[in-house]
């Protein structure tokens, strides 16, 4: 046999790992995440990006940020130093049953997406008094 | 400058501090935050064209108003604050990856600006500065006679 071919299946990694259709970098935005009583309150630095170029996705349990900026060109004019570029943002996080899937607000604000996580009423924080007898 | 000798040894030779730094490092590198956190901050891009520069700064989440950009020759310093909220009681942080606190920045631009005409605009988390060159600072055409 000349041609050795090889019919058995090949397994996939696990995640399979995906690439992206359009060729452009992709970040992690730094996020700062807080606790309070009634809710958890994400923070995460965005620059370039607006209420129209966010996307946030809650599925099952996997919180899911992204985020598009369009690189700017600037006409006539030649790149003549560079310290960032221009690119995607996407991070996803895993919430727990605690978070109230109905209501996720986000607001982006000067680059920066807020992001409010409002704990199911069952799991707000009941503080208990301890008292002497 | 000078340094205790004793300090040096013991801030090269500590493995125990060399081990610590080395996994610090590898954290960071699989933490998929590719940008180190000591870096300077805000980065910036420079555009040169003809008769003028545009710098770009990504500074998210800070106020516009409480960013103080001025120009003085051939320098450009960018400086400013980033507040972040301050905790209230019972609250308390998951994770803070994010800078915070004052920042300043100064840039040698390839030539004098005319300071009155610097124009910046904060959008997006991003500010945008033209900076105008200089009128006595634009090269000069002198035309070559021939006799």
């Amino acid at each position: 046999m000349e041609h050795k071919v090889d019919y058995q299946k090949k397994p996939a990694q696990t995640p399979m790992e995906t690439e992206r259709t359009k060729n452009r970098k992709v970040y992690t935005p730094r996020t700062d995440i807080i606790e309070t009583g009634q809710a958890i309150v994400l923070y995460a630095d965005m620059p370039g990006t607006d209420e129209k170029s966010v996307d946030v996705t809650v599925e099952k349990n996997v919180l899911t940020i992204t985020g598009t900026v369009e690189p700017q060109g600037q006409t006539g004019r030649s790149m003549f130093y560079s310290e960032y570029e221009a690119g995607d943002y996407e991070r996803a996080f895993t919430i727990s049953d605690e978070v109230d899937r109905d209501r996720i607000e986000a607001v982006v604000k000067n680059g920066v997406l807020k992001l409010t996580l409002h704990k199911a009423p069952q799991a707000e924080v009941k503080k208990i008094t301890v008292r002497t007898e | 400058m000078f340094r205790p000798v004793l300090w040096r040894f013991g801030g090269a030779m500590d493995p125990l501090r060399e081990m610590q730094r080395l996994r610090q490092e590898m954290n960071q590198i699989f933490s998929g935050l590719d940008r180190p956190l000591s870096e300077e901050f805000p980065p910036m891009n420079a555009w040169l064209g003809e008769g003028d520069i545009i710098i770009t700064a990504e500074l998210p989440g800070v106020d516009p108003a409480k960013v103080d950009v001025s120009v003085v020759g051939d320098t450009l310093t960018i400086s400013g604050s980033r507040e972040t909220e301050p905790l209230k009681e019972g609250e308390s942080y998951h994770r803070q990856e994010r800078g915070h606190g004052r920042f300043t920045r100064s840039l040698q631009l390839p030539f004098h600006v005319e300071a009155g005409k610097v124009e910046a605009k904060y959008d997006r988390g991003i500010l945008r500065m033209t900076l105008p060159r200089a009128e006595a600072d634009k090269p000069r055409k002198i035309s070559v006679r021939c006799e």
